[in-house]
């Protein structure tokens, strides 16, 4: 059996961030990859992403993206960065090592692996907010004849027949890859439900500077009035492009894509989508329209207020008179549809009482109800910005110092180096 | 001279609501309801429907007093126009679970409500009820309401009352998204 002090899961920025903060606290500790670093930026992206966040904010703790500040990262950029990271803080990695299992084992933890047994104290999981695509319960309801695929298995427009594509789901996946496909010149159908409306650029400034001197990304968790409601909120309209565009709806009606509502049936060979399309834009609408006037308020209160563009507020999404409520497939010749409906973190591995009646990970901003087991790189894990790359900074920090101090606090376990001497001993037996 | 600030009321207890909530949120199983209506055959088109009873917080539940609804058709129908039709009920829900919503929300966001009005249209094709043209469906082609609110607010604090109370209403979903039916004869 082999024995470390802390396993930490997953090797992509949170992981790499964790384990240079672990080093910082003296504590022995070992990253598990099952694929390679950054493995998921490598496989389970589309070839034409871009991140969401300019490069300026591209950081990781005592390292920075070397680029032009108000440009985003390109997918091999984003590797090349977290590789370098890597290398950079030394971190112990074994790649190629799947975790199979983690279960209690007195006071730490059995980790299984293809590669072997591990005993440990405590476990890190950073393997991401994004293992597994969420498809609903309706997707076994569409015929055998239309090909379906999630936002993970997107690579680029080739991989799908000329027939129409329905894409469902409106945050920053849904809407990039409408306007890719509809520019490779497919036609495309959007299904739109709740989402969130953002310009890329607001008086010069890019939307993330404005979250960010507004206090928004560095809200913390315990700090909101609906936790559960903000950690469920969808993940704003955004492209990351060398123009740095606008994407939105009325861009993409513009440009040809249908827009429908929600798709809330399947009936044979006709999807029926809901009545509610006009309220949720409305509301968007409403939601971008208070957004940029606390904005205003808050330059109009600084000093750089003078320094910034004139405000701008931006036309209310066209919807058509009476949108479609049913696309019969066959006829409307739809090949393909795309989930573009989000994702879930994977804790299959997870042989832990840690789930609620949801089978939700119970945890208080990345410290889970199982004393030793922590997480990161949630939504809204910690703070807001807990899912990007340059919130994993204050999250490692936080969680670092708590984990080495449950390491330490001797009341919880035999102390370490009395340990160290036993184990010694053992080993002589 | 002496100001007052006259504390937000809109006759909605949001304290109870707020608890209510958490409590189910605790307790998914209380949270399961059950809505009820009775209607009999009068004569020709017109019916009458009551309702008193529900099931709710894991036990039965009964209004105060029982509600009687007449249902019927107009004279150009060829009926006695003994009540408002089937239809007109669907937009009587419809405008009056928005109505409950905007007043709750207005109450929970602190806005003071002065009047509160909504005017309904929905418009049928009688093409599909008829059976003229099976292209055309029973139901309302669209829905139309249009509010008249007066309160200490915005514009957009308003449409965000109004748009909201859509999102949270249980007759906008019921008009607004497929509800699986099964009628039987016992």
């Amino acid at each position: 059996m082999n024995r470390t002090d802390v396993i930490v899961i997953g090797a992509g920025h949170s992981g790499l961030a964790m384990s240079a903060r672990l080093a910082a606290h003296s504590v022995e500790h070992v990253v598990f990859e099952r694929g390679e670093v950054a493995n998921s930026w490598r496989h389970e992206r589309w070839d034409s992403l871009r991140l969401l966040t300019p490069n300026w904010q591209s950081r990781l703790p005592g390292y920075r993206f070397d680029g032009p500040p108000d440009g985003f990262m390109t997918m091999p950029e984003v590797i090349q960065f977290i590789d370098r990271y890597a290398a950079f803080v030394g971190a112990p990695v074994r790649t190629g090592v799947n975790v199979t299992s983690v279960r209690q084992d007195g006071d730490g933890f059995r980790v299984m692996t293809q590669g072997g047994e591990w005993r440990c104290r405590a476990v890190v999981m950073a393997s991401g907010a994004h293992g597994i695509p969420n498809v609903p319960a309706l997707a076994a309801s569409l015929p055998a004849s239309v090909k379906t695929l999630t936002a993970r298995d997107y690579k680029h427009p080739g991989q799908i027949d000329d027939a129409g594509v329905l894409i469902v789901g409106a945050s920053a996946t849904g809407l990039q890859l409408a306007d890719e496909l509809r520019a490779s010149g497919r036609e495309v159908t959007l299904a739109v439900g709740e989402h969130i409306r953002m310009p890329r650029v607001y008086r010069g400034r890019d939307i993330q500077w404005w979250l960010y001197v507004a206090g928004i990304l560095d809200q913390r968790f315990d700090a909101v009035e609906d936790l559960v409601r903000a950690r469920r909120v969808p993940s704003p309209q955004l492209i990351g492009t060398p123009e740095r565009a606008t994407l939105d709806l009325n861009a993409l009606t513009d440009r040809g894509v249908q827009v429908v509502g929600r798709l809330v049936g399947i009936d044979g060979r006709r999807l029926q989508f809901s009545g509610t399309l006009r309220n949720e834009c409305a509301m968007a609408d409403l939601k971008l329209g208070r957004m940029l006037d606390n904005f205003d308020a808050l330059a109009d209160a600084s000093s750089v207020g003078d320094m910034l563009g004139t405000p701008q507020r931006y036309a209310a999404t066209r919807i058509d008179e009476s949108p479609r409520l049913a696309i019969d497939l066959a006829r409307e010749r739809i090949g393909t549809v795309i989930w573009a409906t989000g994702f879930r973190p994977d804790f299959s591995f997870l042989q832990l009482p840690a789930f609620d009646h949801k089978g939700r990970l119970r945890h208080h901003g990345g410290i889970v109800d199982v004393p030793g087991l922590y997480v990161l790189g949630l939504n809204f894990m910690r703070r807001r910005k807990s899912s990007f790359i340059h919130g994993a900074e204050d999250d490692v920090r936080d969680l670092g110092a708590h984990l080495a101090a449950w390491l330490e606090d001797s009341s919880n376990v035999v102390p370490l180096r009395a340990r160290h001497a036993r184990r010694a001993a053992n080993s002589r037996g | 001279m002496k100001q007052t600030i006259q504390a937000v009321d809109n006759g909605v207890n949001v304290e109870a609501l707020l608890g209510a909530r958490q409590a189910l949120t605790d307790t998914p199983e209380a949270a399961q309801f059950k809505w009820r209506a009775t209607c009999s055959w009068v004569r020709g088109t017109h019916s009458r429907s009551t309702v008193q009873s529900f099931f709710g917080l894991g036990s039965e539940q009964s209004h105060n007093t029982e509600f009687k609804y007449d249902a019927d058709h107009p004279a150009i129908f060829a009926s006695e126009d003994k009540g408002a039709t089937p239809v007109e009920y669907v937009l009587v829900g419809l405008a009056s679970c928005l109505t409950a919503g905007i007043a709750a929300v207005a109450q929970n966001r602190k806005i003071q409500l002065r009047s509160v009005k909504a005017t309904l249209e929905a418009g049928m094709d009688l093409q599909g009820i008829l059976g003229i043209d099976s292209e055309v469906r029973n139901g309302f082609s669209g829905i139309k309401v249009v509010y008249d609110i007066d309160a200490d607010a915005t514009k957009e604090e308003i449409a965000s009352l109004v748009a909201q109370s859509q999102r949270r209403s249980a007759v906008f979903d019921i008009v607004t998204n497929p509800t699986n039916v099964s009628v039987e004869v016992r």
